[in-house]
């Protein structure tokens, strides 16, 4: 344990770390973020979902710093029903966070297995994979994303559309992000194929999806964590954006991206905090996550693409 | 056989999502009637047959009519495409304009504080969302400042079957939010791709020979290295500007902008298919011929290409 300190502590990854205050400042942040929100429920002021707390006395309040109205029960205002803010952003970016997870969990688990496949199986498999690959990379993600939202809302029910919406926003940010793995890993298969150690299992009679498993995949994996990291920010952003056009997560299990939307219609009267504070929540998380990655590629320079 | 495999999905989505006749008769007809009804409109015929028949009237602009506006899909569609079209076309004008000469200034001054500048609101640029832009802007231009309309498209002129913003002060004061909404997301990536082309560029030896020759600064600059910088550029560009189509729909959304986008988001919250699947079609049909445009523009701007195929 201690070797393994003393390791990390003398490694290059730490040490660019500690020379860039933008990273170290990025990383606090999400360090912040994640760790809030993963603790919502005991951290956040009030419980937002609890109706029992809810007054309908305390809607609409401006935040704190705002002499005449504000609440120091409600650092950042409240919403039309009287919820608090700052709870339902900590729950909002608990949600977000769990589902951008989720969904670069499944991209990538999906894009390495395809990939291996393609880069190892023969010249069919691997023209039918790639053919795939690049008739989805002619579409945006976003699109993508929305297309199987739209078709699940189409084939399920309203009532129990909503109960699986966290399922289907997963499946669906999952499904338009994995090319980007899938490439990555063919070309490093390839690489990694042709070598001595690989042909020597071979020859012993190793199963091919052993060889996959246990010899090829630890060798092909570094560059797929970091495009994992970029791909965070980027899901965490399409699920708000999802949620934003109506067709995320209903009010109910509001994201940041909901609780924009929602805030979006006060715009106009001047209540400006309801969009704007989840609106702050989301940018920083994105700003942070992405500087994390930036640096991580930049560092361990992989080579991507 | 992009526009196929497309065309099939959409396909599928029509022929097996919900019941289409339930959609279009009330509830006390009876089971005869709705055969009957089923019959007319070829539903029992084999599957390979009702597909051929799709793509036919696909190809005739025909995608049936919406199950809630009661009206063809492709009138919608056309009364709704020039509105995503003036949008998409001025956003991607406005990306290239700023994206591009930015990318040069910070490629050949790096250490300048505005090149600076310029990269972090780049990194900003892209983790901000698009529909958060519109949003701050509305915020700030349309409530608190109140200089320009926060929704619509203004006045509109129709001139044959296109309806065009362009010809009034209002619809001209609409334009200006969400196109450069549209474009600020494009503009990072346009300007983060050519400072990286030229950069890459200005390394290379040719590069330094024109300098050692003792051409002039400029000249090295605008007509050596930019023109190399130029072909990737190019094809991100055109791939973009399929990708500002698709991400009208956030624009449109936010804006209450009249185009295709919106139509597209109201179909899917209220599972109105034919619109859906005509989209996709129509979405499609777009990129293949972007992509086209592209591949040939590359023979324009790399004469190597020219001389190969020549070869050939």
């Amino acid at each position: 344990m201690k070797n393994t300190i003393a390791r990390a502590a003398d490694s290059d990854l730490w040490y660019s770390f500690r020379r860039s205050p933008i990273v170290m400042i990025s990383a606090v942040i999400t360090l912040v973020i994640v760790s809030t929100s993963l603790l919502a429920p005991w951290v956040a002021p009030h419980d937002p979902f609890n109706l029992v707390s809810i007054d309908l006395m305390d809607a609409s309040l401006p935040p704190v710093w705002y002499a005449d109205l504000g609440d120091s029960r409600f650092l950042l205002g409240t919403d039309d029903q009287g919820r608090d803010i700052l709870s339902t952003i900590l729950y909002g970016s608990r949600i977000s966070l769990i589902i951008g997870m989720a969904s670069v969990t499944f991209s990538l688990i999906l894009g390495v297995a395809l990939g291996l496949v393609s880069g190892y199986g023969g010249p069919k498999v691997d023209a039918f994979i790639m053919r795939i690959a690049d008739i989805q990379l002619s579409f945006p993600a976003i699109l993508i994303a929305l297309l199987i939202d739209g078709v699940a809302r189409s084939i399920l029910p309203r009532d129990m559309h909503d109960q699986v919406a966290v399922y289907v926003l997963i499946f669906a940010i999952g499904i338009s992000g994995w090319v980007q793995y899938a490439r990555t890993v063919r070309g490093s298969t390839m690489v990694e194929k042709s070598k001595e150690y690989v042909q020597a299992a071979q020859v012993i009679g190793v199963r091919p999806i052993a060889i996959l498993w246990r010899h090829i995949l630890p060798n092909v994996m570094g560059p797929v964590l970091v495009i994992g990291a970029i791909h965070l920010a980027i899901a965490i952003i399409t699920e708000a954006t999802l949620s934003f056009l109506g067709v995320g997560l209903p009010p109910t299990t509001p994201s940041l991206g909901t609780l924009i939307r929602v805030g979006n219609d006060y715009l106009f009267s001047g209540e400006w905090w309801i969009t704007i504070f989840p609106g702050i929540a989301l940018v920083l998380l994105a700003l942070s996550v992405n500087l994390l990655g930036d640096w991580l590629r930049d560092t361990l320079n992989p080579k991507i693409q | 056989m992009v526009m196929l495999a497309v065309a099939f999905i959409a396909f599928s989505l029509f022929r097996y999502v919900g019941n289409p006749i339930n959609n279009m008769v009330g509830q006390d007809t009876s089971i005869a009637e709705r055969e009957e009804i089923r019959k007319q409109l070829g539903l029992d015929d084999p599957f390979f047959v009702q597909f051929g028949n799709f793509v036919i009237d696909a190809v005739h602009g025909e995608f049936g009519s919406s199950y809630r506006h009661r009206r063809p899909v492709s009138d919608l569609l056309a009364e709704r495409l020039p509105a995503t079209l003036e949008l998409s076309f001025f956003s991607g004008m406005i990306a290239l304009f700023i994206g591009i000469p930015m990318g040069i200034y910070t490629a050949l001054n790096r250490k300048s504080v505005l090149s600076k500048i310029f990269m972090t609101l780049s990194l900003i640029g892209v983790s901000l969302p698009t529909f958060l832009i519109g949003i701050l802007f509305i915020l700030f231009f349309g409530v608190i400042l109140q200089w320009l309309p926060t929704f619509g498209r203004g006045e509109v002129v129709q001139v044959g079957w296109w309806s065009t913003g362009l010809l009034t002060i209002s619809g001209w004061k609409a334009l200006i939010m969400p196109a450069v909404t549209l474009a600020l997301f494009q503009m990072t990536l346009i300007m983060r791709l050519v400072r990286a082309e030229m950069l890459e560029v200005l390394q290379t030896d040719f590069i330094k020979f024109a300098r050692a020759r003792g051409l002039p600064t400029r000249s090295v600059h605008f007509r050596h290295a930019l023109k190399n910088t130029l072909v990737p550029v190019i094809t991100i560009t055109g791939l973009q500007f399929g990708s500002i189509i698709a991400f009208a729909i956030i624009t449109e959304s936010v804006f209450q902008w009249p185009g295709m986008g919106l139509l597209f988001i109201q179909a899917i919250h209220e599972v109105d298919i034919p619109v859906m699947a005509a989209y996709l079609v129509m979405i499609a049909l777009f990129f293949v011929v972007i992509n086209l445009i592209v591949d040939i523009l590359y023979f324009f701007v790399d004469p190597r290409l020219r001389v190969d195929r020549a070869a050939v």
